[in-house]
């Protein structure tokens, strides 16, 4: 694992020292076959208190009504766009490692494939509260939805925030499917190995009788490369309709044509960096070291190099685009940005996005743990403060001096957040324990010695 | 066991090598109905099986198309037809901006739809009654084992045979697969008491959860429609003020509007004297005196005036209206008597605003002119 050893000249081996595959049968299902360590137990109680907190602020929220947080005019949109932003964000990671790298036929992406595809469904679900929670009455989100109805109503096909709808609940259902899909095969390799009855029978359910037929795979083979095909633009397409919600308005700060690539490359480089710290720290625990590679998260940190300098890009071409396209309100808009009362969480945004990830250009950073671990948590303040920057300080300044005004949040706010996470790492834990982390049969494929010679 | 009837002939490999060069020779011996059954896709499994190439790409260019189309209709429907809105000054049909749902639903369609049709169509899944499941094969190949099987219904079965060649071909384990036909006998019964038992507590849990939804929970906060709000209503409790009352009553003085205090309390000659009808007889007023005459007046005073109460007794009839005394009585008397009161007459000021009672008069001249007609009145 020394920095020297590394031979860039030919692919690194997908798994390190060559496992029989009854061997990764056994690394994988370790987590879900043994009791969970210590650690587990500790980490568990803390994010489920987190939940607990956040479903508390939820639920004052839903009795007393959305005053209790700290949107107003004029910033009517505050924590909750933000979060949502963030969280949908952090979703596509997951689907860019396991359907846009599977399209360029990157083997690599098998370690890690099955882990960020579940943080992509636990992203969407904790993307999904805050919109809902943001409509005041989420159990009437039923009419986001076009369904006939007594009151003659139809929803608005050309608002963004219906468009918003649709993408994020499209993007769930593929992930999901996408994701179960995936899990089929190790499910039934579970449902073989296992010793208890009750597992013998939730694992016979839901692996639904699948038998390892090649009559089987053929199909499930082309099927998976279809749904990745799939998934490729529905992923670019979330968060360009995501930034549309935006882009569409016609607030200065807001209504700019880079605001889709620039959403979609934030997104990706928010979501490699959780994802790098979450398999940073599951590696180490469970011993999955030589599934999950330092190789993987190297090539991880590149991405994240190389997404953080095209935010990084956008941050300046929306300057440049400012003092060029001559309007003083966006000038007005960047320059409160940069100088205004917000300038500490624009700052924080620069540093944490644009000068602490080049970093990574250092061989020795991108392949030290401790140090990537540092960046990554880092990478994610910024991505967080880069939402609030956008929200907040276009909104809390614009064309008429008179309505200015200040947005803080509450401790309701804040809580929703924490809870996100509390809800988000509780999944995550959950995840863990009950189902293979890393794809028994993607794994077993890529093993040197696993495919036929043809010679 | 043995009475059962065999499934196939299955045996193990143990590289893919092997398994492939099996797939290869079994295909061109002519079995048909064989299977390889692999811990994960071999490469080249494919055409040494023989196999026809995948459709499932048809499959997801339909479930597609069906999804752009219904974006596409329900959006033109909606907008042309159902529901036209102008919406930022645009087209009703802005077909720039359906773009977005009809992608979405495309891919939601072509995907979901898709591996549905797969697990469905071609894997006839759920299926967890497969002879191979629960077999030390089927153990075998979902873990580190290459395995082919031959069914007993290929044309070309013949089980020595087919033992030879798999032993030949370098298979490490043969072994004959039978249908579990005790085992497939176990089928739960409808009328299981068990069954039966559950089916009922859901019924019950169902029933229950959709009472309290609509008759309880619906009349709660927050999920009462927002009925329940801090704000002022009219005859409730209120915290905001010190007597807890929700209405305030107005300050010493207050004349309301329209309510001017009757100036000549108690001296009626004074009211005769100085008050004039302010309403000039038209259509109108007389429609009006008459709906007020109807509801406050009639009961007491008959529906034409003539003091013929509708109460029976249970309340003193008053005098005719239609004496000398009233008919010569100039409109500023009648107005006084309506406003203060006669006799056990109370005061109608509350009922009746001025306006009305001076309406009620002109209805009441128009009752004693009917009642007492003039020839001239008939021409």
């Amino acid at each position: 694992m020394s920095t020297a050893a590394v031979d860039y000249t030919r692919e690194a081996p997908l798994v390190e020292g060559r496992p029989r595959a009854s061997e990764i049968d056994a690394a994988v299902s370790a987590p879900i076959d043994q009791s969970p360590p210590r650690g587990w137990w500790i980490a568990f109680s803390v994010t489920v208190s987190m939940l607990t907190f956040g479903a508390f602020c939820v639920g004052i929220t839903l009795y007393e009504g959305l005053g209790v947080w700290g949107v107003n005019q004029p910033v009517s949109w505050g924590f909750d766009i933000v979060n949502f932003v963030f969280w949908v964000g952090i979703g596509h990671a997951g689907t860019l490692i396991s359907a846009i790298l599977f399209l360029m036929r990157q083997r690599w992406r098998t370690g890690i494939a099955r882990f960020a595809e579940a943080m992509t469904i636990f992203a969407v679900m904790c993307a999904g509260i805050f919109p809902i929670l943001h409509t005041g009455r989420p159990w009437l989100s039923l009419y986001l939805t076009p369904y006939p109805n007594q009151h003659g109503l139809w929803i608005n096909f050309t608002s963004p925030l219906i468009w918003d709808v649709f993408a994020v609940s499209t993007y769930f259902t593929v992930s999901l499917v996408f994701w179960y899909m995936g899990l089929i095969p190790d499910l039934a390799t579970l449902r073989d190995r296992t010793t208890s009855k009750v597992k013998k029978v939730i694992y016979s359910t839901f692996s639904l009788g699948w038998r390892h037929s090649n009559r089987h795979w053929q199909h499930y083979e082309r099927a998976y490369l279809i749904l990745a095909g799939f998934a490729t633009p529905l992923v670019l397409s979330v968060h360009t309709i995501v930034s549309f919600d935006f882009a569409v308005s016609v607030i200065p700060g807001w209504h700019t044509t880079i605001f889709p690539p620039y959403f979609v490359a934030g997104a990706v480089f928010s979501g490699f960096a959780i994802v790098q710290n979450v398999l940073v720290v599951i590696r180490s625990i469970f011993n999955l070291k030589h599934i999950i590679t330092l190789d993987h998260l190297e090539k991880m940190n590149k991405v994240m190099i190389l997404t953080g300098s095209m935010v990084g890009y956008a941050y300046g071409m929306e300057f440049f685009i400012a003092w060029y396209g001559g309007s003083p309100f966006e000038q007005f808009v960047f320059l409160n940005r940069a100088l205004g009362p917000y300038a500490w969480a624009y700052w924080t945004m620069i540093s944490c996005n644009v000068i602490l990830p080049q970093l990574f250009w250092f061989k020795k950073i991108r392949r030290s743990v401790p140090a990537m671990f540092i960046i990554g948590i880092f990478v994610n303040i910024g991505m967080w403060f880069e939402r609030f920057v956008i929200v907040v300080t276009s909104l809390h300044r614009d064309f008429l001096p008179s309505s200015w005004g200040m947005y803080v949040p509450t401790m309701y706010d804040v809580g929703i957040l924490i809870g996100s996470f509390g809800l988000f790492f509780t999944l995550i834990l959950l995840f863990i324990r009950a189902l293979p982390v890393v794809s028994i049969s993607e794994i077993k494929a890529v093993v040197e010695g696993a495919q036929p010679h043809h010679d | 066991m043995t009475k059962n009837p065999l499934y196939a002939i299955t045996a193990l490999f143990d590289s893919p090598d092997a398994i492939l060069h099996a797939a290869e020779e079994v295909a061109k011996a002519g079995y048909t109905k064989f299977d390889v059954n692999t811990p994960y896709p071999i490469h080249g499994m494919d055409s040494a099986m023989r196999l026809k190439r995948s459709r499932m790409g048809f499959f997801a260019l339909g479930f597609g198309l069906l999804g752009t189309i219904s974006a596409v209709s329900l959006m033109t429907w909606v907008t042309l037809v159902e529901y036209p809105l102008v919406i930022g000054g645009k087209p009703f049909w802005s077909w720039p901006a359906f773009v977005p749902i009809a992608f979405e639903l495309t891919v939601l369609l072509a995907s979901v739809l898709s591996v549905a049709a797969m697990i469905v169509i071609y894997f006839k899944f759920p299926n967890t009654g497969h002879p191979l499941h629960d077999t030390p094969y089927m153990k075998r190949v979902s873990s580190d084992m290459f395995g082919i099987h031959i069914q007993a219904t290929d044309p070309r079965f013949d089980e020595k045979k087919i033992r030879e060649s798999f032993s030949r071909l370098g298979a490490k384990h043969i072994e004959a697969v039978h249908y579990d036909l005790d085992s497939a006998e176990e089928r739960p019964k409808i009328f299981d008491l068990k069954f039966i038992g559950v089916l009922f507590v859901t019924t019950l849990v169902a029933v229950s959860v959709t009472y309290v939804s609509y008759n309880k929970i619906l009349y709660m906060v927050p999920f009462n429609w927002m009925s329940d709000q801090a704000k002022l209503k009219a005859q409730k409790p209120s915290d905001l003020f010190k007597d807890g009352i929700g209405m305030r009553t107005p300050v010493a003085g207050t004349v309301a509007r329209g309510f001017l205090p009757y100036p000549y309390k108690g001296r009626p000659d004074d009211a005769a004297k100085y008050l004039s009808n302010p309403l000039l007889p038209s259509k109108e007023v007389f429609a009006r005196g008459k709906a007020k005459f109807l509801t406050f007046c009639s009961p007491c005073h008959g529906n034409f005036g003539r003091g013929d109460s509708r109460l029976q007794g249970q309340f003193p009839s008053p005098p005719t209206l239609h004496s000398d005394k009233v008919r010569k009585w100039p409109d500023g008397s009648i107005y006084h008597v309506i406003t203060e009161g006669q006799n056990i007459m109370p005061s109608y000021a509350g009922q009746l605003s001025s306006d009305d009672r001076w309406a009620v008069i002109r209805y009441i001249r128009v009752l004693q002119r009917a009642q007492n007609a003039r020839e001239a009145d008939l021409r």
